[in-house]
């Protein structure tokens, strides 16, 4: 299974995401340059976090005029996965890709820990190594990570199913349903604030984050 | 002189460069003719002491620079030291103390901004950064103010330029009111084959400028950064820098791609005194010139003069020496992530900085009068301590209220034991700093082995990234660092105090299992136009420069800030404690067996290491301590002196056991004694612990409360203790002792003594919410 990390001016957590998925997981893993507009050859694309464009205007908000954002388009159109971590999330809310918005941290700080989470579902390619309901810890590091979406969108994501991750116990940034990641209707599309890629090391403490990535490749072997 | 003609500057013009009457006569020794007003402004900042150490030199002289592992010392944009299996790394401290106090957000982050380019400046990729900080009282509502900002200025650029912030140090004292510390230490993993060095070489190869644009912001910095701050200090908001860490992420990117290339002959990152510094330093390192043209140079707004090119501080930009023939090449590389990148002058044979403006030469000044052939003072040193030291040193330990099992009267008001203990771990000083580095990105990158607030130490894996020449097979090794300063030991006896800094670091290195291997150093004084300034300086050099020796951890280049000296409104000068931070770094050989501070398990036996706790009352004192200042508003007594020996053989013991496996946990005491560090350990697992101390001759808060001694609390599973004491006992003879046993969960701190009963008794989560709220506590009062 090929990755493709999208590499913008700005992003910081590429290498820690091909890290996992090319020298830990084992799989190709291409980094693609934000001026490039080929992605036939990738399979999974990746918007890794940090601050696109140094975040100014709005978190993600320019990373959409990208000339590699119409192939991601077409990547999604085709139902093939993409997966949107912190800053990445951010980007697929401004490109409509996921519903709501990410805003400020409800204490205007940016914050960087490992939190609780809660698993909502395990019928997504994404999260099928989990346990329906299971309790993992993610590290978070954002200063907008508080999710944001007007009643009805938010009525129709839980109608849908659509929340896969939850803050479990404290909500650290204001989310409105203690929203920590999401995914579109068709299931193939996930953003989230947290970062598997930080907690899929057993060397640095904890791999709660790595069956995020051996789900996926579960996914193409079956 | 007699054939110069007067001099075309007042009095007051040339003092506003920060030029003395001495200094400007001089300047017109080394010209043989009046400087015009641009080379003025060079030679006031080049000759600040930011820059040229015109006060510091000959003390600096003295400290150890070379070692088996040194491969690069003091001199180049950072130290070098050699980790083994191709893993070089690059680590340097910086202040940027001034700016923080008008500006405390940019003032911050440009500190930040600055220590990175330093270490990439030299081919090394930033992967951590830790930061030394001081402030006010948190009841000053100002102080707050700067706390908050200078806080959230580190963590804008950090984050955004993708380092992690490892670590760091926060002290709060009214002796940093109105003047905080703020410094910035950055370690880089080398990822070009040949140390990047500034010594501009090749007779007319070009002199490429890349990165930002050149505006008037942060004019004149270096010299402002070297006065004294007053009220109108408020004023010089323009030497204030305004940084942009995404522009510096996408810098650091193209400027280890051109390097990579090869054709890169030196380079040299735009700091202090922009434009001049650079070009300045780069022709008087290589021993040659460089002939620079200023219209060329990429400008931010229109109509400056060629004082404010010189002088501007704008950040994020670099100055290189490149191949002939390979312009385009490296331009290319700068282009893709949009920055600027021009030819804009030539490496000459003459060793002269000239600058060109419009059409005419601007300045020319002689490259070595600027950068090398500086002024120097050697000072006087006061022949006996001034009078408050010994004054301070008559303080014994008689003039406490006397105490028993129950506790202390003080100021008529009786204190429980655990009253005390819940009073220092509510001391922001003391307290947990989870308010401070959970606003940085302290794991992105991958390799933070030991997040803050865990260990005594951060520990970063070293993994260097696809783009690097150097490739290693098991990314095994570790890098464990550390920024530490007592600067009220250093302010009642600098010289002891000094040694103490030394010494501390190194032990918080052995208590993660790394093993010492080099330092940066911070000098932060007052005035040393000041005599007690100047004897507060130079003892204090001296005390590192034996500790250093002592604990073979040569220095390998680091930063001077004078004047840090507040003047209050009746025009009073209140200089800062004597403030010489130590950022040491030490090498972890297996990153497989690295240590923390929690407990890990019920049952497993605490033990002391060090001296035990009936102590020799000259290394283990109450003598500066916390609990001194904290609970008896007392600033008096001598710091603990240093046993360098016994820290050695405390500190080597520790990292072997932490090596066999048997260490399970480790933490130094410091600040607040042995009872801090043992409720430390607590907090950190959640765990309680019963200790059983041997009744003492000592007083209760000697024993609970004194600070030195190279101690370090440790834990050791059962299965191990007797391979464990039989080591101990070979190797520190006297000086361990077994102090108890790890508790449950959630259980509680007993502390009793043979013969006096219990003195502590308080539950983990009471220690932990007083620890966890101090300062968050006091920040929400604004």
């Amino acid at each position: 299974m090929k990755f493709g990390i999208i590499v913008f001016p700005g992003s910081n957590c590429d290498r820690d995401v091909a890290y996992v998925t090319r020298d830990i997981l084992n799989q190709p893993t291409r980094m693609v340059w934000h001026g490039d507009t080929d992605l036939s050859d990738i399979d999974v694309v990746v918007i890794p976090g940090g601050f696109s464009y140094g975040d100014y205007l709005r978190c993600g908000a320019i990373a959409q005029f990208s000339p590699v954002i119409n192939s991601v388009l077409e990547h999604s159109n085709q139902g093939k996965p993409i997966l949107g971590i912190c800053n990445g999330f951010q980007i697929l809310t401004e490109l409509g890709l996921l519903p709501g918005a990410l805003i400020r941290n409800r204490d205007l700080h940016f914050i960087c820990d490992r939190v609780p989470l809660t698993v909502e579902r395990t019928d997504t390619i994404w999260t099928q190594n989990y346990d329906q309901k299971e309790t993992i810890v993610l590290p978070i590091a954002h200063g907008e990570g508080r999710y944001y979406a007007d009643d009805d969108t938010l009525a129709h994501l839980e109608d849908s199913g659509q929340v896969v991750f939850r803050y479990a116990g404290n909500n650290p940034n204001g989310s409105l349903n203690e929203i920590a990641g999401i995914c579109n209707e068709n299931g193939n599309i996930l953003g989230m604030m947290p970062h598997p890629e930080r907690a899929s090391d057993r060397l640095l403490g904890s791999e709660d984050g790595a069956s995020v990535f051996t789900g996926l490749l579960a996914v193409a072997a079956s | 002189m007699s054939t110069v003609s007067a001099s075309p500057f007042s009095p007051e013009e040339i003092a506003a460069e920060g030029i003395k009457p001495d200094e400007y006569e001089e300047i017109v020794k080394r010209l043989g003719r009046h400087p015009n007003k641009a080379e003025l402004g060079m030679f006031g900042v080049m000759w600040s002491e930011h820059c040229c150490y015109k006060n510091s030199r000959p003390l600096l002289k003295q400290f150890p620079t070379t070692g088996k592992r040194i491969l690069v010392g003091p001199g180049e944009n950072a130290g070098v030291v050699d980790f083994g299996d191709g893993l070089q790394l690059a680590f340097k401290i910086e202040s940027h103390n001034h700016p923080s106090a008008i500006e405390p957000f940019q003032g911050a982050a440009t500190g930040v901004g600055g220590i990175l380019r330093d270490i990439f400046t030299m081919g090394a990729r930033p992967i951590a950064v830790l930061n030394s900080l001081r402030f006010g009282s948190l009841d000053d509502e100002k102080t707050r103010r700067i706390f908050a900002g200078v806080v959230e200025g580190i963590a804008h650029y950090g984050n955004c330029f993708g380092v992690p912030t490892v670590g760091g140090e926060v002290y709060f004292d009214r002796a940093y009111s109105g003047n905080p510390l703020v410094n910035a230490m950055a370690i880089g993993l080398m990822e070009t084959k040949e140390i990047v060095k500034s010594g501009a070489s090749g007779i007319g190869n070009p002199v490429l400028y890349v990165g930002s644009t050149t505006g008037r912001d942060g004019m004149g910095g270096a010299s402002f950064a070297s006065a004294e701050l007053s009220e109108e200090s408020a004023d010089d908001r323009p030497a204030v820098q305004v940084g942009d860490p995404y522009l510096e992420k996408c810098l650091v990117e193209a400027c280890l791609e051109a390097f990579q290339t090869g054709f890169v002959v030196a380079a040299q990152d735009m700091g202090a005194a922009g434009i001049t510094c650079s070009t300045a330093e780069m022709a008087a390192k290589g021993g040659v010139g460089i002939d620079l043209d200023l219209d060329k140079i990429p400008v931010r707004e229109t109509g400056m003069v060629p004082y404010e090119y010189l002088l501007s501080e704008s950040q994020e930009r670099m100055l290189f020496v490149i191949e002939k023939g390979k312009e385009a090449q490296l331009i290319e590389i700068f282009k893709r992530w949009n920055l600027q990148a021009v030819v804009a002058g030539t490496v000459i044979e003459e060793a002269i900085v000239r600058i060109r403006f419009q059409g005419s030469i601007a300045a020319e000044i002689p490259a070595l009068a600027l950068a090398e052939n500086t002024p120097i003072y050697d000072r006087e040193i006061l022949p006996e301590p001034p009078d408050y030291a010994r004054t301070a040193w008559k303080w014994t330990e008689d003039e406490l209220p006397g105490c028993s099992q129950n506790g202390i009267e003080i100021a008529g008001k009786h204190c429980s034991w655990n009253d005390i203990l819940l009073q220092l771990l509510d001391t922001p000083t003391i307290a947990s700093k989870k308010w401070v580095y959970r606003q940085y990105d302290h794991q992105v990158q991958n390799n933070t082995l030991v997040v803050p607030g865990d260990g005594d130490a951060a520990v970063v894996r070293l993994r260097p990234t696809e783009k690097s020449a150097f490739k290693v097979a098991n990314a095994n090794k570790g890098v464990a660092a550390t920024v530490d300063c007592n600067s009220r030991y250093v302010y009642l006896d600098p010289f002891e105090g000094a040694k103490a800094v030394v010494a501390e670091a190194a032990r918080n290195l052995s208590c993660v299992g790394a093993e010492p291997v080099a330092v940066t150093d911070n000098l932060n004084f007052g005035s040393p136009e000041k005599a007690i300034g100047y004897w507060q300086l130079a003892s204090a050099c001296k005390g590192l420069a034996l500790a250093c020796k002592e604990f073979e951890t040569p220095v390998t280049g680091g930063n001077v800030s004078l004047y840090n000296e507040t003047i209050d409104d009746k025009g009073n000068p209140t200089p800062i404690y004597p403030t010489p931070v130590v950022g040491m770094v030490g090498i972890v050989e297996d990153v497989n067996s690295v240590c923390d501070r929690a407990w890990k398990q019920a049952g497993d036996t605490i033990y002391l290491l060090g001296q035990p706790t009936d102590p020799d009352t000259a290394e283990v004192t109450l003598g500066a301590s916390e609990y001194l200042v904290a609970i008896h508003n007392t600033i008096a007594g001598k710091p603990p002196r240093i046993n360098f020996e016994l820290e050695r053989n405390v500190q080597a013991v520790c990292r072997e056991g932490i090596r066999r496996g048997w260490v399970r946990s480790a933490h130094d005491s410091s600040e607040g004694g042995l009872a801090i560090a043992i409720a430390e350990c607590c907090i950190s697992s959640n765990r309680g612990a019963q200790i059983q101390l041997p009744e003492t001759l000592s007083r209760l808060d000697t024993v609970l409360f004194a600070e030195g001694g190279a101690r370090i609390v440790v834990s050791v599973a059962a299965e191990n203790i007797t391979a464990w004491e039989s080591y101990l006992q070979e190797h520190l003879s006297k000086n361990w002792q077994k102090l108890g046993t790890v508790g449950e969960t959630n259980a509680s701190l007993q502390i009793e003594m043979a013969n006096h009963g219990g003195l502590i008794d308080l539950s983990v989560d009471r220690l932990q919410d007083t620890y966890d709220s101090a300062i968050e506590r006091r920040i929400s009062m604004s």
